[in-house]
């Protein structure tokens, strides 16, 4: 048992990179190298969506638990122990309802809509940095890519609002245009003043330039309101409460995804999901260390201890305290309007943002943060 | 075949100060909609975002009350009025009561006249918990939905133990109450009432303190004292307004002319001023029960009344104030069993009907928490 544990752990754990390795050479020993290639390109399609998938699963169940708690209540209990098949059920359901298009939509961009959404979503999964080599895809302008596909996301969304010709949807959809495209600034912003102290845009190198200590807590008080930037807007980027206006349950009915049922609708609500998580993971990548375990000075053996903790835990636990941080605001907080949203970004959140972009420049060129 | 609908008139051109060309457009709100609370239908004209003009239908859930009352005997009506509103039903039955007890020139014994004091306040702090769980619900906040039911489930399980039922109670009767209350009511409703003072303040953390709660209410749908009174606006929604109308200070009933309790009055009159005064009204109705709860005298808890009442010849009318505003009872009686003509003047139908004036020119989201700060119930209006 120890022997499976301590080889499980240094396989996947500690460094990953023996047990993918020895994934191709078992492929390229098999195939012709353009089959290998493309097999081994297959085969973390396939992890990756069904990372997706059983994020989606565990996310909404996480959801639903957080919100009971903060709403005095259990949740979910009766499907499987703690309710925990709960969501299970609920995915076959949405399986076998009727997908059922409106007679007066577009029927091409209806069906199309819910795709751009899943398949933004999924680009950006590709780039999370679970662990130490425990990465799909390490582009040296990962956080740039992430960006870029993440609001891609928005076009499905407004489709999915023209297309469906309701009019609770294409307002929530010209919503979600004028929230996403608003805040898209902020967290771009915030993460430039990031890009000052990391120096670089890939992934993995960021993390790595916390060897010495996370960001948050070297970058000063720019790296902290930095933080606190990001995890408003990307709240605000993922449609979620106290920014859920494309959806608006008590004003628009659903919003953009009034119309859509069974698994189109599942598409929409996973996509949501996994967005939360690609923000968490952004943030806890570029504030929080990504897989780096907590340090403390010259405490050896408390840093001993925390080196013990395997990576891709640290980082699940950065990422599910953001997630918390986020259900947080959304079972507390009441929704913004729709003008107040905009003042807020453009009045506050942005000249925020950039004059904490001259602070944190001020900062590198003091050399405060090394 | 589908048949091609004819079409609609044009919608009105706007020409905007910016020079850009829009479209106003109509949208139903209901009758199925999750913020209207029942099934009324709102057909609003919306420019934009913003609320061009608001016509309210209603009739979604008439049921003729007012007829079915002149076919009955007193006593049943009085089971008709929980079917109305809801949850403020002690009040309607009390009304009734009042109504009947007046023509029949009746003197209702005093532990009678306290416990349905009592019950008054016990149902309007029901209503105040559900309705400001609901605000928080129409603002995005669901949270406060949970938190409303949690203390006036503790206020149902006292309703339950004294009448049997949770939501159409029945029990107060002309001549007292049906039966005397259970051995357990001042115990329990002890309990409650310390339970809620310690509640109460967290309503104010977690909703009323909340900035963007303020945002979205302060200086939104105003209503000025002289349009409260024009419209004919009761309740904490005009008291909001600074018109005071309070049915237990204008023309005590019950128990009302022997406690101490204030009539809350607000200037401001906008959404944040009609949310604030409910929440006060909780503080007065927590005052007037704990004055009351240990002093039920004893006693019988009704005078004998015939079994098949008949009224006098004339007409009686008799308010009370509920969770909503004025309610009036309004019996034309020929002498018979059943009234000739009865009339119910209900709240929430005066209430409902300065939404167009408060909320033109707002935005859709505003128009949802201004329709939830007048605390709207469907049955209410329609009858």
């Amino acid at each position: 048992m120890r022997a499976a544990w301590s080889f499980a752990r240094q396989q996947l754990f500690e460094n990953a990179l023996p047990m993918i390795e020895s994934i191709e050479y078992w492929l390229h020993t098999h195939f012709s190298p353009a089959w290998a290639g493309f097999l081994g390109w297959v085969l973390v399609g396939a992890v990756y969506l069904g990372i997706f998938a059983i994020l989606g699963l565990v996310l909404v169940y996480v959801e639903r638990k957080v919100a009971a708690f903060f709403q005095l209540r259990l949740g979910p209990m009766r499907v499987g122990p703690w309710g925990t098949t709960q969501t299970i059920a609920d995915a076959i359901k949405l399986l076998l309802k009727e997908p059922v298009t409106p007679d007066k939509a577009d029927r091409f961009l209806y069906n199309l809509a819910p795709f751009f959404v899943v398949t933004a979503t999924l680009m950006a999964l590709a780039l999370t940095p679970f662990g130490k080599h425990l990465q799909a895809f390490d582009i040296d302008i990962g956080l740039f890519f992430l960006l870029a596909v993440s609001s891609v996301g928005v076009v499905g969304i407004l489709l999915a609002g023209w297309a469906s010709d309701n009019k609770y949807s294409l307002i929530g959809a010209m919503r979600s245009g004028a929230q996403i495209v608003s805040y898209e600034l902020s967290v771009g912003l915030s993460l430039v003043t990031m890009l000052l102290l990391t120096e670089s845009l890939q992934l993995s190198e960021i993390i790595e330039s916390q060897q010495a200590g996370w960001w948050i807590f070297r970058g000063h008080v720019p790296a902290f309101v930095a933080f606190v930037l990001f995890v408003i807007a990307g709240t605000a980027e993922t449609n979620r409460g106290p920014f859920d206006l494309p959806e608006a349950e008590s004003e628009l009915t659903a919003g953009f995804h009034t119309e859509y049922s069974g698994l189109k609708f599942a598409f929409f609500f996973l996509a949501e999901f996994v967005n939360m998580f690609m923000i968490a993971v952004v943030a806890s990548t570029v504030f929080l260390g990504g897989w780096m375990p907590f340090h403390l000075g010259d405490w050896a053996a408390f840093n001993a201890v925390m080196d013990f903790i395997p990576g891709p835990l640290w980082f699940l636990g950065k990422v599910v305290f953001i997630m918390f941080l986020m259900m947080w605001f959304k079972w507390t907080f009441p929704r913004l309007r729709i003008d107040q949203l905009l003042t807020l970004e453009w009045k506050y959140l942005l000249p925020l943002n950039l004059a904490n972009l001259v602070l944190m420049a001020f900062v590198v060129l003091m050399k405060w943060h090394l | 075949m589908k048949e091609q609908q004819p079409p609609l008139e044009e919608p009105p051109v706007v020409e905007n100060p910016d020079g850009l060309r829009t479209e106003e457009y109509f949208v139903n709100m209901g009758p199925q909609h999750p913020s209207t609370h029942g099934v009324l239908q709102l057909v609003l004209t919306i420019n934009g975002e913003t609320i061009v003009n608001i016509e309210p239908h209603i009739g979604y859930i008439h049921r003729s009350i007012e007829k079915m009352c002149e076919r009955d005997t007193y006593r049943q009506i009085v089971h008709l009025t929980d079917r109305m509103d809801y949850l403020s039903c002690h009040m309607n039955n009390e009304a009734v009561c009042l109504a009947v007890e007046k023509a029949l020139e009746v003197e209702v014994p005093e532990r009678a006249k306290v416990v349905r004091t009592i019950l008054s306040e016990l149902t309007r702090l029901a209503s105040h918990q559900l309705w400001w769980g609901v605000m928080g619900m129409d603002l995005g906040a669901i949270t406060t939905f949970l938190y409303g039911f949690r203390d006036r489930e503790m206020i149902n399980d006292i309703f339950e133990e004294t009448c049997g039922a949770r939501l159409t109670m029945n029990y107060i009767a002309p001549g007292g109450l049906m039966y005397d209350i259970h051995p357990n009511f001042q115990r329990r409703t002890k309990a409650f009432v310390e339970h809620f003072k310690k509640k109460l303040p967290e309503y104010d953390r977690l909703l009323s303190d909340n900035i963007i709660f303020r945002k979205r209410t302060e200086g939104i749908g105003i209503l000025s004292k002289e349009d409260a009174i024009a419209f004919g606006v009761t309740g904490p929604t005009a008291r909001a307004s600074g018109f005071s109308c309070d049915v237990r200070k204008k023309q005590p009933y019950s128990a009302y002319d022997r406690v101490d309790f204030e009539e809350i009055l607000l200037e401001a009159g906008d959404s944040f001023a009609r949310y604030k005064a409910r929440i006060l009204e909780m503080w007065e109705s927590l005052k007037i029960i704990e004055q009351l709860i240990d002093n039920i005298p004893e006693g019988e808890h009704q005078v004998k009344t015939r079994q098949v009442i008949k009224l006098p010849k004339g007409e009686f009318y008799q308010r009370v104030e509920t969770a909503r505003g004025e309610f009036g009872v309004y019996i034309i009686s020929d002498g018979k069993k059943s009234p000739y003509r009865l009339k119910f003047r209900s709240p929430g139908f005066s209430n409902l009907f300065v939404l167009n004036h408060l909320a033109k020119g707002a935005k859709i989201a505003d128009l949802v928490a201004i329709m939830s700060t007048l605390d709207l119930v469907m049955p209410d209006i329609d009858r």
